[in-house]
């Protein structure tokens, strides 16, 4: 029913643009080691929308995981401002921001980053636990996400027990399964070869169709193809922000 | 309210698969509170049996007789000072029984004069040696706690004239009748014959210490006739009302030193003891056992405390990716302190039950080595050992869950 709204909203979006998730204005980041200050982030502007697919790209140590963090609301900026979904969380504290991170966004993260002794059920059902969900609908949700990712016969296997590709999906699983606004993933195929990597691919295009707002990072430019836009950070700013033509690499086509 | 619970619940099972996950390293950080438990528990048995057994014991002695004795019951340590005092006669008995029956609102309800030896009783090829005799008169039945299995005290006519009857304990009649009855029958007492008149139940032990059961209770003038006139004796004052110890303490003082011609000046020659006097001797003891078990409980407790907190912190360490993954997942600062608060306390639960198995098994092992040590293994104790456990837990987990869940979480999910 969701994603179904959502669908409306994005064809419609041409005309009418579809309401902002992400907006942040001039966030700078700074870590400070000893003596020397870095500056990870120098004043980066973003507006993100429901239901778009951006990938952010750029060299190595140009602040793409550290801006990851600050839309994942993992971490505060030094400076700027931040409003997620109309809320500024640019100020908001460790437990406001975990009760953000646990109903409006989905990790996934690049080693996976699953409990290695959980099955992958009990994996998935952690979002919802945290969300105060009562266990028959957290199990059947659970269940649900994972066989939405394919993996509806690997509900007792331990991470162990799975493939790379199949341990991303779990992944995949957990973060759709609360139903959050964007989903965030930091170069989800890093680890993967490059066919499980168009797998994973395959899955995100597939999100994107019922209507979620993905975000990836990454710096493979194969990779970044699957984007409907991309954008490239360098030294903390960002350098370009394209939207790319409407075009369908053959493999995705035909996924929805 | 309800994420709480459920917080909660999976924290429990992330305590549960800890454990199991690091079997050996949880049984060996247990150990200090398993060694703690085992201490507070064995500790608070020793007290309670020692209890036990002395109210026990006590009530042999009776918590409303007063002992006249030439010697005091505590502070032997002076002993010289009482040597020389003159001897306490049996005849006080009568003395003091005739100034109760003259004294209007007397405190006093009886005195009993008594007096004893250990000798061996025989009869026909069979003998106990070392048993208490006591001589005594009929009103002896009215202070003690002795019963009558069979037959019965002797009266007053027999006690006054002297008769060669006798009431005789467990262990005697055990020793020479068997099973059978020994009612009517004749034994010998250091050669002299006594009729059986009634056998007495059983009485345990006192303190541990000796039987209370090895005991043959005579008519005073046949003990006088036969044994010694001369040998130790104490009169046994019994009280109207125990609530009124001390005046009656006081009303027999008077009686006492009236007794013996004590001008005003001069200071008393014979003790008046009472069961207070061991109590406050055993409360001595107690307090002792009680200290050194804390001592003992209190370090391994305090050692466990370290151990735990210690193996926390680097569990804390090791997952540090877990717990940011967990926090990027919504997790939120108390999450995770519960969750490592329930691991140090569901280790120091564990190291609780097996140490208080452990003590169980002590318990059992030592009510079958002394069956006369009376040990009780309380269900106070058992609680009070979870609380201990539980309060070690919190205490040697708050420190490594409250650095956990102050982890930044992207410091957190960058650790590797
Ligand atoms: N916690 C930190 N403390 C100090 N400096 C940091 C910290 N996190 C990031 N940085 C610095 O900030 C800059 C940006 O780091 P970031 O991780 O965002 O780069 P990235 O674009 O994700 O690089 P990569 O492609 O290698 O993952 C780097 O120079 C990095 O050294
Ligand atoms: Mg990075």
């Amino acid at each position: 029913m969701l994603s179904a709204e959502r669908d409306t909203m994005s064809r419609n979006s041409i005309h009418h643009p579809s309401p902002l998730v992400i907006d942040i204005e001039n966030i700078t980041k700074e870590y400070v080691m000893g003596e020397e200050i870095i500056h990870a982030l120098r004043g980066v502007t973003l507006q993100i929308r429901r239901n778009e697919y951006l990938a952010i790209m750029g060299p190595s140590g140009s602040g793409k995981s550290t801006l990851m963090n600050m839309l994942g609301c993992l971490d505060t900026p030094t400076s700027g401002r931040y409003e997620f979904n109309g809320k500024d969380v640019s100020e908001m504290d460790g437990d406001e921001l975990a009760e953000i991170r646990n109903r409006e966004i989905g990790f996934v993260f690049q080693t996976f980053n699953l409990l290695p002794r959980s099955t992958s059920l009990r994996n998935v059902e952690l979002p919802l636990i945290y969300a105060g969900i009562d266990p028959e609908e957290r199990e059947q949700r659970a269940a649900a996400a994972l066989a939405a990712v394919g993996l509806e016969d690997r509900l007792m296997h331990k991470p162990n027990e799975l493939s790379g590709g199949q341990r991303q999906r779990v992944a995949i699983a957990r973060a759709l399964v609360n139903q959050p606004s964007i989903i965030l993933a930091d170069e989800p195929t890093g680890n993967l070869d490059s066919k499980t990597g168009e797998e994973i691919m395959a899955l995100f295009e597939n999100l994107y169709q019922q209507g979620n707002t993905v975000i990836l990072v990454t710096h493979e430019a194969d990779i970044a193809r699957h984007a409907r836009r991309t954008v490239h950070l360098r030294d903390g700013l960002i350098e370009s922000d394209d939207v790319a033509p409407a075009r369908r690499s053959p493999e995705t086509a035909g996924v929805s | 309210m309800k994420r709480l619970l459920y917080e909660l619940t999976e924290s429990w099972k992330i305590a549960a698969a800890q454990m199991a996950a690091n079997k050996t390293r949880s049984f060996l950080t247990a150990l200090g509170v398993i060694i703690g438990i085992v201490a507070v528990t064995l500790m608070g048995t020793a007290i309670n049996g020692i209890s036990v057994g002395f109210d026990k014991s006590m009530s042999v002695i009776g918590d409303d007789v007063l002992y006249i004795e030439q010697y005091p019951w505590s502070r032997m340590n002076d002993w010289w000072n009482y040597r020389d005092r003159k001897k306490i006669h049996t005849e006080y008995g009568d003395k003091i029984n005739h100034q109760i029956a003259v004294t209007p609102n007397t405190n006093l309800m009886v005195a009993v004069p008594t007096m004893s030896l250990l000798r061996s009783v025989k009869f026909g090829d069979n003998s106990v040696d070392n048993v208490y005799i006591l001589g005594t008169t009929a009103d002896y039945a009215l202070i003690s706690t002795l019963d009558c299995s069979e037959g019965r005290f002797f009266n007053e006519i027999e006690s006054r004239g002297g008769d060669e009857v006798c009431v005789v304990g467990y262990d005697v009649t055990d020793a020479l009748f068997g099973g059978r009855s020994a009612l009517d029958k004749r034994v010998l007492i250091n050669g002299h014959a006594f009729k059986i008149i009634g056998t007495l139940s059983r009485q345990g032990t006192f303190l541990g210490l000796f039987s209370l059961d090895s005991i043959v209770v005579i008519p005073l003038p046949a003990f006088k006739k036969y044994f010694s006139a001369k040998s130790e004796a104490d009169v046994r004052v019994k009280v109207r009302d125990k609530t009124h110890m001390l005046d009656a303490r006081d009303e027999l003082t008077g009686i006492m030193r009236r007794l013996r011609g004590l001008s005003p000046e001069q200071r008393d020659d014979f003790n008046i003891n009472e069961q207070q006097a061991f109590k406050s001797t055993l409360d001595a003891v107690k307090a002792t056992i009680a200290i050194a078990g804390l001592f003992i409980t209190g370090l391994s407790l305090f050692v466990g405390a370290i151990g735990i907190m210690n193996i926390t912190f680097v569990s804390v360490k090791e997952r540090t990716k877990e717990i940011g993954t967990r926090k990027a997942l919504g997790a939120r600062r108390r999450t995770i302190l519960l969750q490592f608060l329930i691991e140090s306390t569901a280790l120091c639960l564990v190291g609780g039950f097996i140490g208080l198995a452990l003590a169980y098994l002590m318990c059992f092992g030592m009510a079958s080595a002394f069956p006369s040590f009376p040990i009780r293994f309380s269900l106070g104790l058992v609680i009070a050992s979870m609380i201990v456990s539980v309060l070690t837990g919190l205490i040697s987990g708050i420190a490594p869950a409250w650095s956990a869940s102050r982890l930044d979480p992207v410091t957190a999910l960058r650790y590797e």
